[in-house]
Parts: structure tokens; C-alpha cells; sequence
């Protein structure tokens, strides 16, 4: 069996699941945002008064925090009173929070072997560190909160072998917009990604993270790395008690296993990987790009929000200046990463440069606020999605790119190749 | 389960963004939503549509977001199904769950014009283009699913098993 396979038929009870099959199974953790969680809150209350496990329950207010207006100040207030009277310890209030897909994992929730489901269609960013998780729609949530349960068809999987060198400024989110551009937006629709190969086995866990982050713009069900050593080490900064009481833990697919589809890339070769607009599959060589110019740059996001992205970004805007034509806003992803960029001078480095640092929100991603566009108004930011509209006006557009790309970009105005600053 | 209803036609890759932007996502009640479905398409989509009308489109319908919001909108705006070659993953279990009748038919989806008059039988598996005379049979769904279905939603086949132990 696939690592999804093997995860799906332990949860289910069975020795063995093939493609297709229809599971119930048993969820280890599930949880929903400020705009999911309501609707799955109501639809639960209309069957049921008590969560069925309220410990495998998170609740976390990022979309439009902290509160762009009193609508969405109303949608908190039911999540943080559903917490209150559900006795769910885990709602994450502002000031404490981070964008979910970053916090989960750093909060040490996030675990090998098990079931994650999220009323957000970025919860496959988990299967990184060898989960799998999908993105799920809050009746489905409303379901777990009932019954701990959730139901899968068993997908097919396509697995990606990446080799050769990773060459400088490429990294996960290269890699997987490349993967995008060749699969199309549906390419992977109802499957799993499995990425493998020796370019995974080297590559850290937030590059991993960004990777399976975008599994979803493929269409597919999941993205999953077996875990390994670097997750292991990961896992011993955030749950050291779970790695010590799991001492022969291993998950690996079965050998001689038959994928429904095998892709083989080689990175050798590979530039920085930009998205054009209106599709994260619109993807370019960034040195193809070099005349589009910017209004705004983006820097944070589920996707490339993370310690090692400021770190990238920092070190190309160090002693630099933003271009008077555009402004950069950065978003670390969570409370703790932002405390960390302080303490490593990241934030200074921004501020200095004639960035805007934000606290921790999805906010302008899908257009919520801090960096909605104007109509005719260009983007370049670091998250996940290019629809048509998605960051503001239907009339503005979003290129989408690496930490790196960005932040190069920011200092000229144009989308850059940072090996040019 | 018969529906009838004119058909609107829409392209590949309708994202959720698209059928609801997240800007009108701070309600969550279907006639809230259904008053901006298609906006950034289409913004006269709301108005012009009718109770009991059919959206029919192309590949990979509804990827995007998983926002449940997007299905609210379709069925607050009266779209009583949707006819497309293909869907996206999470918006196909939302419409499942909350019972939005959607069908599957690549012939289907690119025979059919704007403005059709077409009637979709569940029971029978078919769909009938009244406006030129044409059928299609639908492909039969896996029995989980039309039993999430035929219970009206995954929350009330839920309730109702509870009786008896989930399988």
C-alpha cells in the first residue's frame, strides 16, 4: 500500500484499502477558522449539544483577524463561545494565534501515522510530516464534531520523484509550482501526491511544508512525505514526549508498491518558479517575468509564512530599500515566528527597508484586508492562489513566488531573479 | 427526484472564489450569499437567474477554497444542480453533504447550451434537453454516496445511523 493507503486502512479499521473504496475513519485531530468554523457550529447544533472529542478539536480565528469589521468580530465571538461550552482548550486567541496551517504543526498537533481534517482546503500543508491530512467543508467538520468520524473515498496515487541538485534560490515552492505547471489546476483531482526521491530526503521541513500546502492546487486529495529524520527532528522541538514514547516509529509505502501514475522531475537545471495570473498552474521561469511590474509584495501565508522565508527575505532586503513604487507587507505566519524574527533582527531588517509588518492573518490572501488591490493594481506575494479577484478587485491580478522572489522583487519593482541583487 | 430548470454555462475551472468571493464571507446564510454568487463572472448572474435553474459547466468545477459558502450560494440563488464534465474534490463532498444535486456528464456538459430547457431525473439516471429533444443517461453513483444523499445530508444519515453502530 501508499502511505495514504496504509494511514487510511489503519483508521478504518482494515488490513488493506484499494482506490476507490468508500472508509469511515476514525479522525486524530479536526479543526476549522473563523469562516468555516460558524457554519459547521450551526449545522452541529441542530443534531446534536456535546462535541464527541473535544480534545482533538482546534479553533482557529486567522482569516479576517484580528477583525476587519463587526461581522467578522460576530464570527469569532461563536467560536470562542462554542470553545467555552465545548471545553475545546484549543482556540487560539489573536495575540496567541497564528494561519492555521503554520500554528498546527508548530503546537506540536501535528503527528505521523494519523487522520487531520480541516474545514480549510490548505490542510494538506500536514502531510509534510507524514499525516494525511485534506481540506474538508464544515458539514463535514459538523460531522466530526458529532462523531469523531470522517468518510473518504481511498484515492489513487500519484507518486513524484524529484532528483538531481537543488540549484540556489530554488526551493519547495519552486518545486511544486513547477509540478503545478505540468499537471494543470486538476491534474492530481481526487488523488495523492506522495513526493519522493533524494531531492525530498535533503529538503527541510518548511520547504516540505510549502509543497504539500499546494497539493490542493492540482486537485488533489493530500500531499504526503514519509517521515524520515527530518521530520523526526522536527518533531523533537515540538512534541518531544510523542518521540520518546514512539521509539520504533516508522511509516514507509510498502516496497514494490504500484502508484497510479509516477512523474519524474529533475531539479538540476530549474530557476525560481513564478505563477501568472489566473491560475496557480500558470507557471513561469522567473527570468521569463522580469517586465511585470508591482504594486504590492506579499511575504508570509500558509504557504511560505515561515522562520526560514523571513530569514530568505531578510537577508536579500538587509541594508536595502523597498522601491518607492510598491509596497511590501510581511505576515509572519505565526505569534512565535514573529517573536523569532524579532529576536533575530528580521523585522528591523523589514522595517528599515519601508516594509509593513504585520501580526499574524490570512487577511490578504483571499482578499480579506491588510493588502486588498485596487482594480488594475499587480501583486507578487508568496501564498498559494491566483484566481480571478482572489486578493481584491476582479480587475487586479496576483503573481505568486518563493520568500526569495519576492523580496528581490520588492527591491526593484519588477519580478526579479535574486540572484541579481 | 425530478428537476426543471433553464441552463446557465459556464467554462473549466469555475474556482470558489469565483462562485463566492470571500469578501461576502462574513455571512453564511444562503439567500446572503446567493445575492453575490457568480459576482466577479458575472455581475447581473444573481439577478437574472430563477428558482429551479441548472448550472452546466466544464472541467474540474468548484476547486479551490473549501469554503461550504460557495454551495450555499449556488442553492441561494436558486441553482437547483449542477451538470459539469468534472468537479473538484472538496466541492463535490460539500455539495453531497448538504445535498446539492450534482452530475457528472462530459457529454452531457458539452451538448447542452445556454438557455436549454432540460429536466434531470435522479431516479431514472437521466437528463432530458427539452429544447432539442436530446437525452443523456447519467452514470450511477456509489451506493455510499446516494445513501448520504437519499437521507438528505451527511448529518442527518449520520443521526439516523446512530442508532445503530457507523460502519
Amino acid at each position: 500500500m501508499t502511505l495514504s493507503e496504509k494511514i487510511l486502512a489503519q483508521k478504518s479499521g482494515r488490513a488493506e484499502v484499494k482506490p476507490g473504496e468508500f472508509v469511515l475513519v476514525d479522525v486524530d485531530l479536526g479543526f476549522a477558522n473563523d469562516l468555516t468554523g460558524p457554519p459547521a457550529i450551526k449545522e452541529f447544533e441542530k443534531y446534536g449539544d456535546k462535541v464527541f472529542a473535544p480534545e482533538k478539536v482546534a479553533l482557529i480565528p486567522d482569516h479576517f483577524t484580528p477583525c476587519k469589521d463587526i461581522d467578522s468580530a460576530g464570527l469569532v465571538r461563536i467560536l470562542r463561545e462554542f470553545s467555552l461550552k465545548q471545553n475545546i482548550s484549543r482556540f487560539y486567541e489573536i495575540g496567541r494565534m497564528g494561519v492555521e496551517h503554520a500554528l498546527l504543526p508548530e503546537e506540536g498537533l501535528i503527528l505521523p501515522g494519523t487522520i487531520v481534517i480541516g474545514a480549510d482546503s490548505h490542510t494538506c500543508t500536514h502531510g509534510a510530516l507524514g499525516a494525511f491530512a485534506t481540506g474538508v467543508g464544515s458539514t463535514d467538520l459538523a460531522f466530526f464534531l458529532l462523531t469523531g468520524k470522517a468518510w473518504f473515498r481511498v484515492p489513487e496515487t500519484i507518486a513524484v520523484e524529484f532528483s538531481g541538485k537543488l540549484p540556489e534560490w530554488v526551493g519547495g515552492k519552486d518545486l511544486i509550482l513547477y509540478l503545478i505547471s505540468k499537471t494543470g489546476v486538476d491534474g492530481a483531482r481526487y488523488k495523492s501526491f506522495e513526493f519522493i526521491g533524494p531531492v525530498i530526503s535533503r529538503l527541510p521541513v518548511d520547504d516540505r511544508f510549502s509543497m504539500c500546502n499546494m497539493a490542493i492546487e492540482a486537485g488533489a486529495k493530500n500531499g504526503i512525505i514519509a517521515p524520515d529524520s527530518i521530520t523526526l527532528d522536527y518533531l523533537r522541538q515540538v512534541n518531544p514526549a510523542w518521540v520518546s514514547s514512539h521509539p520504533d516509529f516508522t511509516l514507509n509505502p510498502d516496497s514494490g508498491v504500484t502508484y497510479s501514475k509516477k512523474i519524474a522531475i529533475d531539479v538540476s537545471e530549474m530557476e525560481p518558479f513564478v505563477a501568472a495570473p489566473d491560475l496557480p498552474s500558470n507557471g513561469f521561469p522567473v527570468s521569463r517575468l522580469s517586465e511585470v511590474k508591482l504594486d504590492q509584495v506579499i511575504i508570509g501565508s500558509c504557504t511560505n509564512g515561515r522562520i526560514s522565508d523571513l530569514k530568505i527575505a531578510a537577508g536579500i532586503l538587509k541594508g536595502k530599500k523597498v522601491a518607492s513604487s510598491l509596497r511590501l507587507i510581511v505576515i509572519p505566519a505565526t505569534q512565535k515566528i514573529w517573536q523569532e524574527a524579532l529576536e533575530k533582527g528580521y523585522l528591523n531588517t523589514f522595517v528599515e527597508s519601508g516594509a509593513a509588518v504585520s501580526t499574524p492573518t490570512c487577511g490578504p490572501c483571499l482578499g480579506g484586508h491588510m493588502g486588498v488591490l485596487a482594480e488594475g493594481e499587480v501583486a507578487l506575494s508568496t501564498t498559494n492562489r491566483n484566481f480571478v479577484g482572489r486578493m481584491g478587485h476582479p480587475r487586479s491580478k496576483v503573481y505568486l513566488s518563493s520568500a526569495a522572489v519576492a523580496a528581490a522583487s520588492a527591491l526593484t519593482g519588477r519580478i526579479t531573479h535574486p540572484a541579481k541583487i | 427526484m425530478k428537476l426543471q430548470g433553464k441552463t446557465w454555462k459556464f467554462g473549466d475551472n469555475i474556482n470558489t472564489d469565483l462562485i463566492i468571493p470571500a469578501r461576502y464571507m462574513t455571512a453564511y446564510e444562503a439567500a446572503e450569499l446567493g445575492k453575490h454568487c457568480m459576482e466577479d463572472a458575472d455581475p447581473e448572474f444573481s439577478k437574472k437567474v430563477r428558482p429551479g435553474d441548472i448550472i452546466v459547466a466544464g472541467e474540474n468545477f468548484g476547486c479551490g477554497s473549501s469554503r461550504e459558502h460557495a454551495v450555499l450560494a449556488l442553492k441561494g440563488a436558486g441553482i437547483s444542480a449542477i451538470i459539469a464534465k468534472s468537479f473538484a474534490r472538496i466541492f463535490f463532498r460539500n455539495a453531497i453533504n448538504t445535498g446539492l444535486p450534482i452530475i457528472e456528464s462530459p457529454e452531457a456538459a458539452t451538448a447542452i447550451k445556454e438557455g436549454a430547457e432540460i429536466v434531470i431525473d435522479l431516479t431514472a439516471g437521466q437528463i432530458e434537453n427539452l429544447t432539442e429533444n436530446r437525452r443523456f443517461t447519467i452514470k450511477e453513483f456509489p451506493e455510499f454516496l446516494t445513501k448520504i444523499v437519499e437521507n438528505g445530508g451527511l448529518l442527518k444519515w449520520a443521526t439516523r445511523e446512530k442508532k445503530e453502530p457507523i460502519k
